[in-house]
């Protein structure tokens, strides 16, 4: 019997429960000298359930679905264990070589034909084990059946006999309802505690290769040399990584997508008429949409060459084709969107009394804006500004497409710089051996980026907190 | 100034003034003339148009894109909706105290100075600390708040913050002062403060107050105009509105019949 079978048929009996559990409160629903519903224009009996029908309906129902669906989600990742352990007490697994290897290759096979997904074995010592391995499966998937309905009946049985008027049903439900929503959120949180854990799990591994001293302020960055076994030392000197990113991402970019932004924020709530608002704004914010690959094209191969060829002509020493400053303006262009529509919330939450306020002393539009709008609405600007940063320096398709790879320590725009997140995709995507320190640098890297932007998150969050506190 | 002289020519007149908010008329053909040494009330039931009349006087409507003013209203004979008339000079003009105090979030000093700023009106930093004092000192807060004008005008209480944009309106020298429900956010002492206030101002500037108020209107204005549905009712000396309305809507509404 196949497992889904067996999921159907528990949540069929878990709404048979639920009907029928519901059916017997409501008959308890008028008890106490009242068994029949009240008769028209009799005043109405107060029910003597605590809880509605549909609440002991659910408790039983409960009580039937989730014990047994949570017996077969467990059994259904013990059970090919117990089968192979099955199968290997079989006198034809006696004959099996003892390399693990091929032991398994053959156990994989004969577990293949019996199930139906291949239908011959490379190696025919397989074949001996078919037979066996469909009696292990069988019987398992069987005896899982068995304990799932038995814990089906056992919990419905137990919930039935609890339904009485006076039982609490409801708050029982309530508490199941509350544990589901609580696992929902709390998943993203285990997930990302695990990320961090496996981060910092490499990341030490790492700091037993290289000092973190010389990592965090060393300022010479050739993995390569330490790959091609020059010695760990003065190899992995991150600062030119982190110089490369804050250039392009937080200086570049927010040099374009500040201004830019916030006068689009400023020309959208404060001029343009209802109708241009409604094309323009969702047209800005499908922007914030295009994949970012899309950008990374633009900025190679359109971007890149004109700024080469512009500091060529105007006579800059040391121009690449890779600069800081083709990936930094178009990131800039990426993150318009969402400076702007940070920037839109920040100026339309400031109240139209204000505005008001302004306009009625004989202020001008710009001068309540310049005066007035942008001063109140700045700490939500500034949280706004804040959490593009931290969007811009984490972003990666761009910088590996235009922002080129040379670790260079430098403050002219036009030559090629590097960003941690180039240097992470170039680090894993090498031929390397995983635990070698240039790939796990990739790791020590991913973690400083991390704590980078978490503490700009942190510090946005809570600026946008108090602004809004102001006015509510 | 003399007696004859303001009271043969009103500050503000209104001729025959229709407002419309998209399809829907909010005014209807109303016609009135504001005094310059009186206080004048606007009484009536909520959304009998007492407050939108009260925003086409400095075009305060203009900000609201659906809305459109027929008619005319005139500041000391020259019609406001004239295209020659700078909407911004009418405004330091005209000026205008909120339903809920609204000071901008600076300090208490630059709330003051906001106005005279924008319109060039004091040369040096002397004339800005000359402007808020007397400013302060009219509005009944200088004693309160001498001694920390750096602090933040939101951080003031409810009937303080009221006088502060009282004294920021006052800052600009306007000649009328329009008034829009000023006392409806603030408590009973507050509001008497600001009564008080309306007083002393009075004679100065001329003022127009609208509120739902009707013992607020009998004690500051002389006069007072009733609103009903779009339409003025009646328009009169305010101590003959309460005691002798010609109307019976009037009476109705002012012996609380309805409203």
């Amino acid at each position: 019997m196949s497992g889904f079978a067996i999921v159907i048929m528990v949540i069929g009996l878990g709404i048979i429960a639920w009907l029928s559990a519901r059916a017997k409160a409501a008959r308890l629903m008028y008890s106490g000298g009242n068994a029949s519903p009240p008769r028209e224009g009799a005043p109405r009996p107060r029910s003597a359930l605590h809880s509605l029908p549909s609440y002991h309906g659910w408790y039983v129902g409960l009580w039937v679905a989730v014990p047994a669906l949570i017996f077969l989600s467990i059994w259904a990742n013990i059970m090919p264990g117990l089968v192979t352990e099955k199968v290997l007490q079989d006198p034809a697994a006696m004959a099996l070589p003892a390399d693990p290897f091929t032991r398994s290759a053959i156990l994989g096979e004969a577990r293949s034909i019996a199930q139906g997904s291949a239908a011959t074995a490379f190696d025919a010592r397989a074949n001996d084990l078919v037979e066996p391995y469909r009696a292990a499966q069988h019987f398992y998937s069987i005896g899982g059946a068995i304990i799932a309905l038995l814990l089906a009946f056992t919990g419905g049985a137990y919930a039935f006999t609890r339904i009485r008027a006076d039982f609490r049903a409801r708050t029982r439900v309530e508490r199941v309802v509350m544990m589901g929503l609580l696992i929902a959120s709390l998943i993203a949180i285990v997930t990302t505690v695990g990320i961090v854990a496996s981060l910092l799990w490499e990341s030490i591994r790492f700091f037993t290769h290289v000092n973190p001293i010389d990592f965090l302020f060393g300022t010479k960055w050739s993995p390569q040399s330490a790959a091609l076994g020059y010695g760990n030392e003065n190899a992995f000197g991150a600062v030119p990584l982190f110089w490369g990113t804050i250039f392009i991402g937080a200086i570049i970019a927010m040099i374009v997508a500040i201004p830019l932004g916030l006068m689009s924020a400023i020309y959208l709530t404060q001029y343009a008429k209802p109708a241009a608002r409604a094309w323009l704004k969702p047209i800005l914010e499908v922007l914030a949409g295009v994949p970012t690959v899309v950008y990374g094209y633009f900025a190679a191969l359109t971007i890149a060459p004109a700024m080469r060829d512009f500091a060529v002509w105007i006579g800059i020493p040391g121009a690449s084709s890779e600069s800081a400053l083709a990936a930094g303006l178009v990131m800039g262009v990426m993150i318009i969107p969402f400076v702007s529509s940070m920037a839109d919330d920040s100026i339309t939450s400031v109240p139209q009394s204000m505005r008001d306020g302004s306009l009625a002393m004989g202020a001008t539009t710009s001068e309540t804006i310049r005066q007035v709008l942008i001063p109140a609405a700045l700490p939500g600007v500034v949280g706004g500004v804040l959490l593009a940063v931290s969007r811009a320096i984490g972003e990666t398709m761009i910088v590996v497409m235009a922002a080129g790879l040379a670790a260079n320590l430098t403050l002219n725009p036009f030559a090629s710089v590097t960003t941690v997140t180039t240097q992470i995709v170039q680090l894993l995507t090498g031929d390397q051996e995983f635990d070698s320190a240039k790939t796990l640098a990739a790791f020590a890297l991913g973690l400083v980026l991390f704590v980078v932007t978490l503490l700009l998150n942190i510090v946005a969050l809570q600026v946008v907190k108090r602004y809004r506190e102001a006015y509510e | 100034m003399t007696e004859t002289s303001s009271s043969a020519l009103p500050k503000m007149t209104a001729r025959d003034v229709n407002v419309f908010y998209g399809e829907k008329q909010a005014i209807k053909n109303v016609s009135i003339d504001v005094d310059n040494d009186h206080v004048t009330a606007f009484i009536g039931p909520s959304g009998c148009g007492k407050s939108t009349f009260l925003r086409t006087l400095n075009r305060m409507n203009d900000t609201v894109a659906s809305a459109r003013v027929e008619g005319e209203i005139t500041l000391d004979g020259e019609n406001i909706y004239n295209p020659s008339m700078d909407v911004v000079q009418l405004r330091a003009r005209v000026g205008m105290v909120f339903q809920k105090p609204n000071p901008f979030p600076k300090s208490i000093y630059d709330n003051i100075v906001y106005g005279p700023r924008i319109h060039g009106l004091a040369g040096s930093k002397a004339d800005l600390d000359i402007i808020v004092e007397s400013s302060l000192r009219r509005a009944g807060l200088w004693e309160e708040v001498k001694d920390r004008l750096k602090d933040s005008g939101t951080a003031l209480s409810g009937g303080q913050q009221q006088r502060l944009c009282i004294g920021r309106a006052i800052a600009v020298e306007p000649e009328v002062i329009l008034m829009d429900e000023p006392c409806s956010a603030l408590d009973p002492i507050a509001t008497a403060k600001i009564e008080e206030l309306i007083h002393e101002l009075r004679g100065r500037y001329a003022i127009v107050i609208v509120t739902h108020n009707m013992q607020q209107a009998a004690r500051v204005s002389q006069r007072t105009a009733f609103f009903h549905l779009g339409t003025l009712v009646e328009y009169g000396v305010t101590s003959e509105i309460f005691t002798n309305p010609r109307e019976d809507r009037t009476k109705d509404y002012i012996t609380g019949r309805y409203g």
